[in-house]
């Protein structure tokens, strides 16, 4: 595995008491291909890469377990080591890219300090760098654009100068926190053809954050499901769409709008709130808003914590058996007929 | 950039034109009579009629507004006093001395005083704001917090007249204020301004403490500083090429209000200290009921504020390219 996460666990202080952000999660993923980390707003995708980067205040995040990087412990490494990773081996983009890019610098020298800090070369190679970067990602008339100020670009082109400066230095990761969240339907599409493109030329590995399974379907190779700082579910993207397994992921699933479905068929939300993560459920944290539990009975639901199965492969965590989940997940289908 | 100085120097002119005329209207409106001071105790109507002609305010207001204006363009001839070369501001009716040429001469007083005092507290404020920012909640921060809330609540009579006190007559650490031109004597000038330097900048360095910090902690939060993060800056980089950039802004505003007051007036501190300059001056003009006098203190004043105002607005620009000067 190229990164690997093991029993990762993060947790901050704060005056209310210890928010439980992520709690034993484990995933890797390989050179090359694409990770879609799926869930909720506070389901803990973001807290998880930000701790990949070591970009935790150490003072209020509690962080143990494992994050190996390429074969080098990246938890409780110095400084110095992180700052030497950070957008050299491991890069990120972030959701709304118009506040992630700094106003106060043009576009271009925002990309080629990158270059500048890891591979010390001078201004202007850093800076021709920068317009083949731009170039490489489509923004045109990059030698002139290189001086605007991010604000003097749209919100797609600010997206793809974030993801020109992410891959300056040709990082083997690159994290993507819903790089697409904050742009119009149709440049989102672009960007994540973009992202597959870069990928094919350069052989990165990606993780993508996001809340809309209708992204992770489209560009990933395998997608974790996330609820309440946990792993629900894990498999490959076919292996998740044909056959998902967690009334989570079914909930995630039934409310996407998707084209082959009939207009008059209402979506399904999966209702109430995610929980505080303070006070997380006992049990399977997801039991609260789970339409199976009167199935199974609310003392085995709230009982022991289910655990993903530990193997490689398509696993889920929930106590349904498999043919129960197979009799329910027909249901819907039929429903959709 | 150059449309837009032409336009902000135009609205001066209109700004410090209206300052003036109300300065001359409420000179009028306050009872007391120049002529009369001029003619002494026992004042015979006819000497007093002279003396009033002699001050030029006998005649009607308009007509000595507009005189008064337009000297300052084109120079003025004076009966009994000469001709006026512009930039006339008249003469003084105390000491009958050209007013322009006692405000050139107490005017290196007021800004050695002023400036100085406002890089040491811009600096230090600036400085233990940053600070205070990066230890939020630590012993450091409370030690500034703490601080600055004592240097905001103290005024400059008090600390001024202690520390005068303890270090001056007592264990004789600085030298007594005065204002030396720094020309004749360096060193002098340095340890002559020292302490109201200090005492000036203990007063006003508790706001730039407390308004860096706020806004460093804000901007400290922004994403774009989490990118930088991201990107592999050093943590020093971070904080004073992209987090310190985005504090400046409001940084800028309030110096430029302090020192447009200050150079306008320092008028407490000067006389704390026994400093020769505008303040010290607006106060005698009052007193003697000097209008000359006072019209150019005031319009010196306001011209300080209005300037001041002008080059807080291009620097936003400079600070901020999203900020378009129109």
């Amino acid at each position: 595995m190229y990164l690997e996460v093991n029993e990762l666990t993060v947790d901050f202080h704060t005056e209310d008491g210890v928010v439980h952000a992520v709690d034993g999660l484990s995933f890797g993923i390989e050179r090359g291909t694409t990770l879609g980390i799926v869930g909720e707003s506070g389901s803990g995708k973001s807290v998880t890469n930000l701790a990949v980067l070591g970009l935790h205040n150490p003072e209020t995040a509690k962080i143990s377990g494992s994050i190996m990087f390429d074969g080098q412990q990246l938890l409780g490494a110095p400084r110095s080591t992180m700052e030497k990773l950070r957008g050299n081996k491991i890069a990120m983009i972030f959701q709304d890219p118009l506040t992630s890019l700094s106003p106060y610098h043009t576009v271009g020298a925002q990309i080629a300090e990158v270059y500048r800090k890891h591979r010390g070369v001078s201004k202007s190679v850093a800076r021709d760098r920068a317009i083949e970067m731009l170039d490489r990602v489509g923004i045109p008339q990059p030698k002139i654009r290189v001086d605007d100020y991010p604000h003097q670009f749209s919100g797609g082109m600010r997206q793809r100068a974030m993801i020109a400066m992410a891959l300056v230095c040709d990082p083997g990761l690159l994290i993507a926190d819903e790089p697409t969240t904050a742009l119009d339907v149709t440049v989102q599409a672009q960007i994540l053809d973009l992202l597959r493109e870069l990928q094919e030329q350069t052989g990165t590995a990606i993780i993508l954050i996001t809340h809309d399974l209708g992204v992770v379907a489209q560009t990933a190779h395998d997608v974790l499901v996330m609820y309440a700082g946990r792993a629900v579910e894990r498999g490959t993207m076919p292996e998740v769409l044909r056959e998902p397994r967690h009334p989570y992921t079914w909930g995630l699933l039934g409310s996407m709008p998707t084209l082959n479905r009939p207009v008059d068929l209402p979506l399904h939300p999966v209702r109430g709130t995610p929980p505080s993560l303070i006070n997380v459920p006992s049990g399977c944290p997801f039991h609260p808003r789970c339409d199976y539990m009167k199935l199974l009975g609310p003392e085995v639901c709230k009982g022991e914590r289910p655990e993903l199965a530990p193997h490689r492969g398509h696993g889920d965590a929930c106590y349904l058996s498999p043919s129960q989940k197979a009799e329910l997940r027909a249901r819907p289908a039929e429903e959709t007929k | 950039m150059l449309r837009f100085l032409i336009r902000r120097t135009l609205a001066a002119a209109v700004i410090l034109m209206i300052i003036s005329a109300v300065t001359f209207l409420l000179f009028y409106a306050i009872p007391a009579d120049p002529a009369r001071l001029a003619c002494g105790k026992v004042c015979p109507p006819e000497t007093l009629a002279q003396a009033r002609h002699n001050l030029g305010i006998d005649k009607p207001l308009m007509v000595q507004f507009v005189s008064w204006v337009v000297a300052i363009f084109v120079g003025r001839d004076y009966e009994g006093l000469g001709h006026c070369p512009a930039p006339c501001l008249g003469y003084s009716f105390v000491n009958r001395q050209p007013v322009f040429d006692t405000i050139i001469d107490r005017l290196p007083a007021t800004l050695a005083l002023t400036v100085g005092a406002a890089v040491i507290f811009l600096l230090f404020g600036v400085a233990t704001g940053v600070i205070a920012a990066l230890r939020q909640g630590k012993a450091l921060d409370k030690i500034a917090s703490v601080s600055s809330l004592i240097g905001a609540s103290v005024q400059i009579y008090f600390v001024g007249t202690l520390l005068m006190y303890f270090f001056v007559y007592q264990l004789h650490v600085f030298a007594q204020p005065k204002y030396i031109p720094i020309t004749e004597d360096p060193v002098g000038w340095f340890s002559g301004l020292l302490l109201p330097w200090i005492v000036l900048a203990i007063i006003f360095t508790a706001n730039y403490t407390r308004m860096t910090r706020s806004t460093m902690v804000e901007t400290l939060s922004e994403d774009y500083v989490r990118t930088a993060r991201a990107k592999g800056m050093s943590g020093a980089s971070v904080v004073l090429r992209f987090a310190l950039r985005g504090t400046l802004t409001p940084i800028v505003t309030i110096f430029g209000v302090d020192l447009g007051t200050l150079i306008g007036g320092a008028i407490i501190t000067e006389t704390t200290f026994g400093l020769q300059g505008l303040g010290r001056l607006s106060l005698n003009a009052v007193n003697n009921s000097d209008l000359p006098l006072l019209m150019a203190v005031v319009l010196v004043a306001a011209a300080a504020i209005v300037v001041m105002n002008v080059v807080v607005d291009a620097l936003y620009a400079v600070i901020d390219p999203r900020v378009r000067l129109s």
